[in-house]
């Protein structure tokens, strides 16, 4: 046990490690929104809603069905990614040719729906979700513990972070998708069915929400706010980083992370506006985001 | 003629609610009716999206509320005071969202609205959790006593008609024409040599403060400041009621926020159920009526009554996306929004 900046070593180190976590948080959610935005012009504020949907798939699956842990991972985002698909099916896609506005108010009354429902049923309270049997315990790393569930949580997201930057930028898939996102009318001439792209899009947004949500259940419990309280902190990374690059969203959710945890160590009564805060700075130095380009 | 003989039966309406309806209620309503007509205000006339208006309404809340009931202040003191410290809010708010554009905008006012819940939540002064507790309404310049339900209603119904009056002589005056050219095609505004931020700063500061104005009231008026108004929440049910009712119309936002205080009064018991009333209607509104109700009703009225001209504050359509700055979907010919430089330039 030693000391740093009179903070103990267990302390700083735990504490660095939960801004890691959410800032993994950070990066999945603020990359879907980016991957959406860009395909589909819709700010999609039904993220937060459908993060807490993924949670909640997870729990009951567990629960009700008696999955193991690691189906529930795999099948709960899927099923909020066929939610998400019908929600672009029957609403979304009557409102492309509209502003941007319309889609942000849409999916906002969507998730008002979707959170008051769960709120109907589970109330605001949270419901305890196990960390399954393979992932309990930890490793004693001298200068601190290191639960076994919360180093899995960082490499699951970073893996599918850095999977999902190989897909968009280095296959032909990602191609499409890039090149849809630039010009859909004449990807579209090019025969490719943009229309299905787009659903791919916004399915792989929505899933990659829920899955964020699934990791988050043990630490945070599951329950109807989890999305509310978690929406306003995206939005803010997405203006720091600015939507227009991959990498950017995955570096500037965990920066943000760790920038969080640091100040909750520093000074904890700054800890819930800091990223507002950091917000404030980037629109004074650089408006238009860290990676963001000048329109 | 038949406007004015609309107006005056209204009023006439108004005097007389109070005999009929809960006097609470209805003050509820016309607070609600300000804050929407000053999220109107901007979002209708100026095409900016607010998503940060519960800030204004909250903090105006809190700081009336504090210096009636602990300074002492008289109501119409205390109003300014709230009026003027969100409008000083505003002016920061609008400083720092105008360096973004379109969606970001409301993002930005977003984030910066929940700083100020945080700060609610944790200042001394808020009351924290529990809120601002038993706020006075006293006595009007230290005269006329508010204490009594009905006489607060007619204070609130004249601060209601005064602040629809301003509105209206907002968005008819010379710097409201010059807000329409740059809601319907900002680069045009620029290039006629507008200096188009200063006039959205000046736009939102206005309708900070009479968002203010309304927390301030709504604050005297039930007794209590608390974080319900400074939640987002709020920001998105004043967006709900400025929709439904109908964007940039006059007496749109007044009708929505009638409706939507009158759902919440019907469903309170029934706790979770009003946020999912509210998410449906959005959503209804939002796929199939996007002109509100003021907005789909006005022209099949005016039609009956057959005057045929064009009014000059007819409900415009928001701006759709400028086509050239967004090589996206919003290419497509917009089917639904008649571009709206082109219909306006004939009245």
């Amino acid at each position: 046990m030693f000391e740093i900046f009179g903070i103990p070593s267990q302390a700083l180190f735990s504490m660095l490690l939960l801004g890691a976590i959410n800032g993994a948080f950070y990066a999945m959610m603020s990359l879907g929104l980016a991957l959406i935005f860009g395909m589909l012009n819709i700010i999609n504020f039904t993220h937060g809603a459908q993060y807490m949907m993924g949670a909640f798939a997870a729990w009951m699956l567990l629960n009700y069905v008696g999955v193991s842990y690691w189906v529930a991972l795999v099948l709960a985002p899927i099923i909020v990614a066929f939610s998400g698909l019908a929600l672009e099916r029957l609403f979304l896609r009557h409102l492309y040719h509209l502003d941007h506005l319309y889609g942000f108010l849409l999916t906002f009354g969507v998730s008002l729906l979707i959170e008051g429902a769960f709120r109907q049923k589970f109330g605001v309270s949270g419901q305890p979700f196990q960390i399954p049997e393979s992932l309990s315990g930890g490793i004693n790393l001298g200068f601190m513990f290191l639960p076994n569930y919360r180093l899995w949580v960082i490499s699951a997201s970073l893996g599918v972070c850095l999977a999902i930057w190989y897909v968009i930028e280095r296959t032909r898939l990602g191609s499409y998708l890039r090149a849809g996102t630039e010009n859909p009318v004449l990807v579209q001439a090019f025969g490719i069915n943009i229309r299905r792209m787009i659903s791919l899009t916004y399915m792989l947004g929505v899933g990659l929400a829920a899955f964020a949500g699934v990791l988050a259940a043990p630490i945070y419990q599951v329950s109807s706010i989890m999305g509310a309280n978690i929406i306003p902190i995206i939005f803010a990374v997405v203006v720091i980083g600015g939507m227009g690059s991959i990498m950017g969203s995955i570096v500037t959710g965990f920066a943000l992370g760790l920038i969080e945890a640091i100040t909750k160590l520093l000074y904890p009564e700054a800890s819930a506006v800091v990223i507002f805060v950091v917000m404030v700075a980037i629109l004074l130095i650089r408006p238009q985001g860290l990676f963001g380009m000048r329109s | 003629m038949s406007r004015y003989a609309a107006l005056a039966l209204l009023i006439a309406g108004a005097l007389a609610a109070p005999l009929f309806l809960y006097p609470v209620l209805l003050m509820k309503v016309l607070c609600f009716a300000i804050f929407a007509c000053a999220f109107n205000l901007l979002f209708g006339y100026g095409g900016l999206l607010s998503f940060g208006h519960s800030a204004f309404l909250g903090s105006a809340a809190y700081i009336t509320g504090h210096v009636v009931k602990i300074w002492g202040f008289t109501p119409e003191l205390g109003l300014l005071t709230g009026t003027a410290a969100a409008a000083a809010l505003g002016l920061a708010f609008a400083v720092l969202a105008t360096r973004r554009q379109g969606i970001y905008f409301a993002m930005i006012t977003f984030g910066l609205a929940q700083m100020v819940y945080f700060a609610a939540l944790q200042l001394p002064f808020t009351g924290g959790e529990d809120g601002l507790q038993t706020v006075p309404r006293r006595a009007l310049f230290g005269l006329i006593d508010l204490s009594s339900n009905v006489s607060m209603y007619y204070f609130v119904l004249i601060v209601f008609l005064f602040v629809l009056g301003a509105i209206w002589r907002i968005v008819h005056s010379p710097f409201g024409q010059v807000l329409r050219a740059i809601r319907d095609n900002e680069q045009r505004a620029i290039s006629l040599g507008y200096r188009v931020n200063q006039y959205k700063i000046l736009l939102f500061v206005l309708s900070a403060a009479f968002a203010g104005l309304a927390g301030g009231l709504k604050c005297l008026v039930v007794g209590i400041a608390t974080l319900t108004d400074v939640y987002w929440h709020a920001s998105g049910e004043i967006v709900l009621m400025t929709m439904l009712g109908g964007v940039g119309t006059m007496l749109g936002p007044v009708v929505g926020a009638a409706l939507v205080v009158g759902i919440q009064n019907y469903f309170a018991e029934l706790g979770a159920w009003v946020n999912m009333v509210q998410g449906a209607i959005f959503v209804v509104v939002v796929m199939v009526f996007r002109r509100g109700i003021v907005g789909e009703l006005a022209p099949l009225l005016q039609g009956r009554i057959g005057k045929g001209r064009q009014r000059s504050d007819r409900i415009t359509p928001l701006p759709t996306a400028a086509a050239g700055s967004d090589p996206g979907l919003a290419h497509r010919a917009d089917q639904h929004c008649p571009h709206p430089c082109s219909s306006e330039q004939a009245g």
